[in-house]
């Protein structure tokens, strides 16, 4: 009996995808000692379904994760093959990059750095239980018997607990490509009082290039100027040769096809469970959903540089292989394609995460935390963002510190946790800008500003990296106060120079500020007729033009975030009962039961809870302060 | 969105058409705002704490009406903090029309209970009251939403939600193409949003018009007259109407069954509803016109229960007194001129309220009535639908922050702005249109999006 393997670590993370590797790096490099387990060594940071990180909004959240010292932005910057910022002809909230990875290059790249880091300890075994003494995690027991003992542990299970994959009438009971699912921990998890549900997902086919014409498709290339994710990523360094990806189209022989085979798939004959994401539906979704649509845009992604393999974007699936190769054929330049995997849709356990506080710990059990897909998100991005923060907040918990929440008015992220622990998500959650009400201040191009402060408070962002910031900071503020002031008179060469612009010339002299709030002119543009300019980083200059041009929508949102914090800043206590506060409405008052908010802010937010609760809650509050 | 920091204004005295009216103003602005449209004899911000001042108010260089004024600084205040009253001439329209200045002069209106609730967290209001101040602020705040929901005119509430789904679609369509920008293009958009934005603002603009004029609400004390067939009700109607001929407004019936007459008792504004009577039937018609009957009476802030005395309770007086059991009632005894075979005791084993004998043929009772209502009024039986005109207020105001975002959203149009700063200024305009209907933003804009447009991967 004593022959079982018994040992003792700060932190135990279960997973090694997106959120665990960010959970594990953290810990580790706040010097607690930190184990990390796999079902798979060779599927590290894997990425299952799409070949690019980033994207609208989901960029955001990789900027912020790196401004924080997580490791995904500079993963990627080393392991892209090509790059694209999006929204680029829109405003600079919206700015967002974009890259295809190399999927094998990036998981290698990854484990390497977990291999690497000191204090990390990378193990391939499954996870079968939690072990919990009075409502505080003490472990976790591996399905071969070893018992592996913890103070803090982050779940970060993705799509692998009790894991189906499924197309048309094949039902495989693992994990995404074939891995082994993960079957016991729910169990565990159940016993526990955590509460479980189901969510599904899907991918699209991947198929063989050599099978591909795409002289019948786009070519679709990526920026000539890259811009890297990671604020630490020399922008010269990036500029590689990219490759392509190729955008085609479904026609209405494709939805034929579908439809007429609509009752082979497992999503309408009712053996799928689990609730699917809207935002991104499988192409026979699609078909039915918007039936009035003729075509719907297929973008043909390489999956790495070392592989075949294209990803058939926009036609993820779970109709039977037979209907598969029919589909896939109707469409241009796939006439004879080659599947090397089939589509498939994937049902796994997850947590309702109002069963979480915004730290990310569960509100059950003290020290066991969760991140990723096991919180009902979607997403790398989204994945890696909460693993980050669970794995600050785990090291925050042992080392005694002040546990990380971000609000909605510093970041994505802040808006991400906020949601999942607020919210009723009735299906994966993903990332979306509207999603994120004060955008404006919340931009890709400022995650440093905003974010490496607290980084460095943490402990993750070097002393350089944050006198860098304090400069630039300070910087950006001088220059802007000095282009105020700036007076330009209507000389001769002005004038020209705003014509050259189709900008209407001056009758009097203005503020150099007024000239680059004009639509057609910018900071950078005006440089020739700014004699005093003092030459300043580029990052700089376009921190300033940004701020002078929206000044009057992000002054307006400032001051919404004033109100905010106001709000937010108003804790409710732990011990709060309430059914002592009488006047609640029941609807109200079980909401606010089940969610157990942090503040009056996050109070506000749940649906449910009207402004004249928030209003009883605030005397309530009031009176009890007196009272103690 | 409550900001506690603001400066509010409400009508602080009773409804009434009689008197002197009240507008409170308080915040850290109240003197300031009310500087703006007082002329007097020294200037608000000048004045030594808790004096009252003449003057009048003027607005737009329009004399709107002679008033008192009276200035107090915090602290020693009700709410703790600047406070200013306007004491005018009473009269519904003159107090909205004042409230309606002062909140064109940087107030914003009062919301249900704030008054109370702001004394109380500035720490006027001795802590053993919390409970009764958390009951007064969600009582008032059931109030004005119902208020919202079954006073405001249908039409009105319908235009605002066909706005709101303009405007949500707009959005949505903006913030699709910026999530999925490969799939869904802007390409000249901005010239159809313009066109769109300019047509919503026409068409606010004629409701703020609307609204000015004061035909937003149905005013007063929701008074529903019920009652089994032939009980009187509508001679009780008429008398009540004919006394006070001189001030009686028609309001034309919505439907063909139930007549509305707006009438002031004491200076109190009824708005009397003459429903169906209630029985069981097999008439198609006129099953209709019971259930809507019913539907009144549950809307219903008072109801007066018309029982004719010369004929026995039946079922259908069961069924009546069950669903008014817990209600503000008065019941009336009518022909009392006749034989009686029902008696006062008769309805108190089922009710317990004021009941009165009355004939509606020989005018007997009536002043009993009135009264009554005047008492429970005063009491504060009835006092509810002061909310009302700070309702409208409320309405008014939401109108025109929805039309200054539209104007915003025209002006970013017009200066080039990137499309998504248009949508930072529609959510506002749709959150304000919100306000009016009771309804808030949660996600609706999420689920637009995935409903309307189709999105990628």
């Amino acid at each position: 009996m004593s022959s079982v393997v018994n040992e003792t670590y700060d932190v135990c993370v279960i997973g090694a995808g997106h959120a665990g590797c960010e959970a594990a790096l953290a810990c580790a490099r706040l010097g607690l000692k930190t184990i990390i387990f796999t079902v798979s060594m060779d599927s590290v940071a894997m990425m299952p379904c799409n070949p690019n990180i980033g994207g609208s909004s989901k960029g955001h959240l990789v900027r912020e994760i790196d401004a924080l010292g997580g490791q995904m932005g500079i993963n990627i910057d080393k392991t892209f093959i090509q790059s694209k910022m999006l929204n680029k002809s829109k405003g600079p909230a919206v700015h967002s990059l974009r890259a295809q990875a190399d999927k094998a290059a990036y998981s290698m790249e990854m484990r390497s750095t977990l291999q690497n880091t000191d204090h990390l300890t990378l193990r391939q075994a499954e996870v079968c239980e939690i072990l919990v003494e009075d409502d505080h995690i003490t472990g976790v027991k591996t399905f071969s018997g070893a018992t592996y003992y913890c103070k803090a542990c982050v779940i970060c299970t993705g799509t692998y607990l009790r894991a189906r994959c499924l197309y048309g009438d094949v039902i495989e009971h693992t994990g995404p490509n074939g891995l082994k699912a993960a079957n016991y921990l729910t169990e565990s998890l159940i016993s526990h009082g955590i509460e479980m549900m189901r969510f599904k997902t899907g991918t699209p086919a991947r198929i063989d290039s050599r099978s591909i014409d795409f002289s019948k498709m786009e070519e679709q290339f990526g920026d000539e100027r890259v811009v890297p994710f990671s604020f630490t990523t020399n922008p010269d360094d990036v500029q590689i040769d990219q490759v392509s990806c190729y955008l085609t189209y479904t026609n209405e022989e494709t939805h034929k096809i579908i439809r007429d085979n609509l009752d082979r798939s497992p999503m309408y004959s009712g053996v799928i469970e689990g609730t699917g994401p809207r935002y991104c539906p499988s192409i026979e979704d699609k078909v039915v959903r918007f039936a009035d649509k003729k075509r719907h845009q297929l973008f043909v992604e390489p999956e790495g540089l070392h592989t075949n393999e294209m990803y058939i974007g926009g036609m993820s699936s779970s109709l039977p292989e037979d209907v598969q190769y029919a589909m896939y054929h109707t469409v241009p330049g796939l006439e004879n394609a080659k599947i090397v995997r089939n589509a498939y849709a994937i049902e796994y356990d997850c947590i309702n995460a109002n069963q979480l506080y915004a730290t990310l710990e569960f509100k059950k059990i003290r020290g066991l935390f969760s991140g990723g897909q096991f919180n009902g998100s979607s997403g790398y991005e989204e994945a890696a963002a909460q693993g980050l923060v669970a794995g600050i907040n785990a090291a925050m918990e042992i080392l005694g510190r002040e546990p990380l929440i971000l609000d909605r008015s510093e970041s994505y992220i802040g808006v991400l946790i906020d949601d999942l622990v607020t919210k009723e998500n009735r299906e994966p959650y993903r990332m979306m800008t509207s999603r994120a009400e004060y955008r404006l201040l919340l931009r890709q191009d400022n995650a440093d500003l905003r974010l490496s402060k607290i980084g460095h408070r943490i402990g993750l962002i070097s002393d350089e990296r944050y006198d860098w910031v304090c400069k630039k900071e300070k910087l950006i503020e001088e220059e802007i106060k000095r282009v105020k002031e700036q007076r330009i008179g209507a000389n001769e060469e002005v004038q020209n120079l705003l014509l050259s612009f189709d900008s209407i010339p001056l009758n009097t002299g203005v503020s150099l500020a007024d000239l680059i709030r004009r639509p057609e002119l910018s900071y950078d543009c005006l440089a020739p007729i700014d004699k005093n300019r003092p030459s300043l980083p580029q990052e700089v200059c376009d921190q300033v033009n940004i701020n002078i041009k929206y000044e009057g929508y992000i002054t307006r949102q400032l001051k919404q975030v004033e109100h905010f914090k106001k709000l937010e800043s108003k804790k409710i206590p732990d011990s709060i009962d309430y059914d002592d506060v009488n006047s609640l409405r029941t609807e109200a008052r079980q909401k606010l039961k089940l969610f157990r908010p942090l503040n009056i802010g996050q109070a506000s937010r749940i649906s449910g809870v009207s402004p004249a609760d928030i209003s009883v809650l605030l005397v309530y509050l009031e009176q009890g302060k007196y009272q103690k | 969105m409550m900001y506690e920091t603001d400066t509010i204004a409400a009508v602080a005295s009773a409804m009434s058409n009689a008197g002197i009216g009240i507008i409170r103003i308080s915040g850290p602005d109240a003197i300031v705002i009310c500087d703006q449209l007082f002329q007097g004899k020294v200037k608000l911000s000048e004045a030594d704490s808790h004096t009252v001042h003449y003057g009048h108010i003027v607005w737009n260089h329009e004399m709107i009406d002679e008033v008192m004024v009276l200035v107090l600084r915090a602290p020693r205040t009700y709410t703790r903090e600047d406070t200013v009253e306007i004491d005018c001439h009473g009269g519904v329209l003159m107090m909205e029309k004042i409230l309606s200045c002062v909140l064109e002069a940087g107030a914003r209106p009062a919301e249900p209970g704030e008054f109370t609730k702001r004394a109380f967290l500035n720490g006027r209001i001795d802590l053993s009251q919390a409970e009764s101040v958390m009951d007064v602020i969600q009582s008032k705040n059931e109030l004005a939403l119902k208020n919202s929901m079954h006073q405001l005119n249908g039409m009105l509430s319908s235009k605002i939600r066909s706005f709101r789904e303009d405007i949500i679609y707009e959005i949505a369509y903006i913030e699709s193409a910026l999530d999925d920008p490969e799939h869904i293009s802007l390409e000249g958009y901005s010239d159809s949003l313009l066109i769109k934005v300019e047509r919503l603002m026409k068409e606010l603009d004629h409701l703020i018009q609307t609204a000015d004029h004061g035909t937003m609400m149905k005013e007063g004390i929701q008074t529903a007259i019920v009652g089994k067939p032939n009980a009187g009700k509508s001679s009780l109607l008429n008398v009540l109407a004919g006394r006070e001929r001189a001030i009686v407004t028609d309001i034309a019936g919505t439907t063909r069954d139930t007549l509305e007459e707006q009438i002031k008792i004491h200076g109190i504004s009824l708005n009397i509803i003459d429903t169906a009577g209630i029985r069981e039937t097999d008439d198609l018609v006129e099953q209709i016109g019971v259930e809507r009957a019913m539907d009144c009476m549950k809307d219903a802030d008072l109801i007066l229960y018309v029982v004719d005395v010369s004929k026995p309770l039946d079922e259908s007086d069961d069924q009546i007194m069950r669903e008014i059991k817990d209600r503000k009632v008065i019941v009336l005894l009518n022909k009392s001129d006749l034989t009686p075979v029902v008696s006062e005791k008769d309805i108190r084993e089922y009710l317990d309220c004021k009941i009165i004998s009355f004939s509606a043929k020989e005018h007997t009772g009536l002043d009993c009535l009135e009264d009554h209502i005047k008492e429970m009024f005063f009491h504060g039986d009835l006092d509810m639908n002061d909310e009302i005109y700070i309702t409208n207020a409320r309405h008014k105001y939401a109108l025109k922050s929805a039309y200054e975002s539209l104007s915003h959203t025209r002006e970013s149009i017009l200066n080039q702005m990137p499309e998504d700063f248009f949508s930072i200024d529609l959510m506002d305009a749709y959150e304000q249109l919100g306000y009016i209907i009771g309804e808030s933003v949660e996600d609706d804009l999420v689920n637009e999006i995935f409903q309307k447009f189709c999105m990628g991967k």
